[in-house]
């Protein structure tokens, strides 16, 4: 079901829409926003100057670094009194990111998350449960307020205590689950120690999944678990820009349609900062064109992806984002080589002996960098022929996908550990002392 | 007779054998044999034990990756060449030893763990050879 009608405008009454509410940011922020006015100066633009979409690429970029600078209300575009709630990252690199709503930014981001439920196979025939952690974290009470307002039943039952969850979902028939792709996994794991079959026990036939990058090797990991029948898509956000309602996947599953008429996005040259055409893959920028607490102009978003703009065949005239390949602060160099944690997951998950969690550990030994993969075996085995080959064969597959050697370390299952919201299985221990 | 062995996957870290072990202590599962062979970063622990099904329950749960095998328990002279004797008898059939390890000595007869690329065909080759092979209830 598609939910309101502005999905399925003409390219040319988007692009209206935009140019508007463009014009109409820009002016706001100049005006009440210092750090903007003087950003805009620096480089002598006046509002004035922006008349056009094609005037988008004048204005300077915002980082993550902007936002730390002015911490923590500096790039707010409206008094504190009207703002009805505030958000913030775990910032675990530096100060938090600090994020507010108005009481129309509430509603735009209900209306955002509503649409992206809708292109997911929601309806308000589904028990949802949310198993993102609740708290300053966007994801949680983002798909909580959008799937409450397409009618839907919430269960907001947040992460941890897993058997719990399994028990929520078997005794509530929890037909949508929300969750990280790798917490889905997990869920998956614990249903079955407790002698839950999540396949035929459990009546989940919907996984909506964000906060982190779901891979084809991940759904197809997913499937593995949950059944084949089960609707798995990607929807993408972040707190900076909304929290999650940036763009979703319909269940035509050909890239994350991106709400138009609230954020104009661009795809740069992460090195250059140059617009790149249709098409090409580079950094994801987006504008916010429908907020009031923190209208964010040209964020860099640090997402790789590439932008479609002909029609899906689902009927939405949306603009498509490609699934996420990488972030490009993700990105590992490993003995000057280019390498990206999901291309080593995919490597992974080709292998049925093997579980899906893993771990990537990169040390310096001496003047050279040690790649080292964990993976859990699966297989149960007595000889040592088929161990060997095993680790042989996914070193072999590495050094075919990366490039480079790595080591392989086979593990017993659940060593690992295992993740409830965002996975973090990169140990880049190069420069640690 | 074919007995069953059970192994066990286990990571070369600190600690991790003496966490199969204390799984089987707190199962009252009694080991009559192992065997332990490793590379650089895992090895393969081979037991005998009392009650295989019990242990590798146990194991499992306790997240072990493990396995029962089918192996062979023969029981021969305990004097200079007769294991050459025995494998002399398999080489010959075209059978080839994949391990084996002792399990016990006493005054006359040495018991002996031996597992083949043809456990089956192997238990025949030895009952034809009047080669004695014993249950694990036996030891």
């Amino acid at each position: 079901m598609i939910w309101s009608k502005e999905e399925t405008l003409s390219r040319k009454e988007i692009e209206e829409i935009q140019t508007a509410r463009l014009i109409e940011t820009v002016n706001r922020v100049y005006n009440n926003v210092p750090y903007y006015k003087k950003k805009m100066d620096d480089v002598g633009l006046k509002p004035e100057h922006i008349k056009s979409l094609k005037d988008l690429s004048k204005l300077p970029f915002v980082t993550k670094q902007d936002m730390r600078d002015t911490y923590p209300f500096g790039l707010f575009a409206v008094p504190k009194s009207q703002l009805v709630r505030i958000h913030a990252s775990s910032g675990t690199t530096g100060k938090p990111t600090v994020v507010g709503y108005t009481k129309n930014d509430m509603k735009m981001w209900t209306e955002a998350v509503s649409r992206i439920a809708c292109m997911g196979g929601a309806t308000e025939k589904d028990v949802a449960q949310i198993c993102f952690g609740y708290g300053m974290f966007t994801g949680a009470l983002g798909l909580h307020y959008g799937l409450e307002n397409i009618g839907a039943t919430v269960v907001p039952s947040s992460t941890g205590n897993s058997e719990k969850q399994i028990m929520y979902m078997k005794d509530f028939e929890t037909t949508l689950l929300v969750a990280t792709p790798s917490y889905a996994l997990r869920l998956a794991e614990v249903a079955q120690e407790m002698g839950i079959d999540p396949k035929k026990d459990l009546k989940v036939k919907i996984g909506l999944f964000g906060s982190e990058m779901l891979t084809d090797a991940m759904r197809e990991e997913v499937h593995n678990f949950w059944g084949k029948d089960m609707m798995v898509t990607s929807n993408y956000g972040m707190s900076e820009l909304l929290g999650p309602g940036v763009s979703g996947e319909c269940t035509e599953l050909c890239g994350m349609h991106i709400n138009e008429d609230f954020f104009i996005p661009e795809i740069i040259n992460s090195e250059t900062g140059e617009v790149l055409p249709e098409g090409e893959k580079g950094e994801l920028v987006v504008t916010c064109i429908k907020k009031e607490g923190i209208p964010l102009i040209r964020y860099r978003t640090k997402d790789i992806t590439r932008l479609f703009y002909e029609p899906c065949k689902c009927g939405r005239t949306f603009a498509r984002m490609e699934n996420l390949s990488g972030r490009s602060d993700d990105m590992l160099k490993i003995r000057g080589v280019n390498v990206f944690p999901s291309q080593i997951e995919e490597v992974i998950f080709g292998f049925s002996e093997l579980g899906p969690h893993y771990e990537i550990i990169i040390e310096r030994e001496g003047f050279s960098d040690k790649l080292t993969v964990r993976v859990e075996l699966l297989k149960n085995t007595d000889s040592f022929t088929e161990l060997e080959a095993l680790s042989k064969n996914v070193r072999a597959r590495l050094k075919v996908m990366l490039g480079i050697d790595a080591k392989v370390m086979l593990e017993s299952p659940n060593t690992l550990q295992r993740f409830e919201g965002k996975a973090k299985r990169i140990k880049d221990l190069r420069n640690v002392k | 007779m074919i007995s069953k062995q059970l192994s066990v996957f286990v990571e070369n870290r600190k600690g991790r054998l003496e966490e199969v072990l204390n799984v089987l202590k707190e199962n009252g599962i009694n080991i009559l044999s192992l065997s332990l062979a490793d590379t650089t970063e895992y090895g393969l622990l081979r037991l005998i034990v009392n009650d295989c099904n019990k242990g590798k329950e146990a194991l499992t749960k306790s997240g072990f990756s493990t396995l029962l095998s089918d192996i062979l328990i023969i029981k021969i002279s305990n004097i200079s060449g007769s294991l050459d004797e025995t494998l002399k008898v398999l080489s010959k059939n075209d059978i080839s030893v994949e391990y084996m390890y002792g399990l016990s000595v006493d005054g006359t007869k040495a018991s002996i763990v031996i597992k083949t690329n043809d456990i089956l065909k192997t238990d025949g080759i030895f009952t034809a050879n009047k080669i004695e092979t014993i249950g694990i209830e036996e030891i």
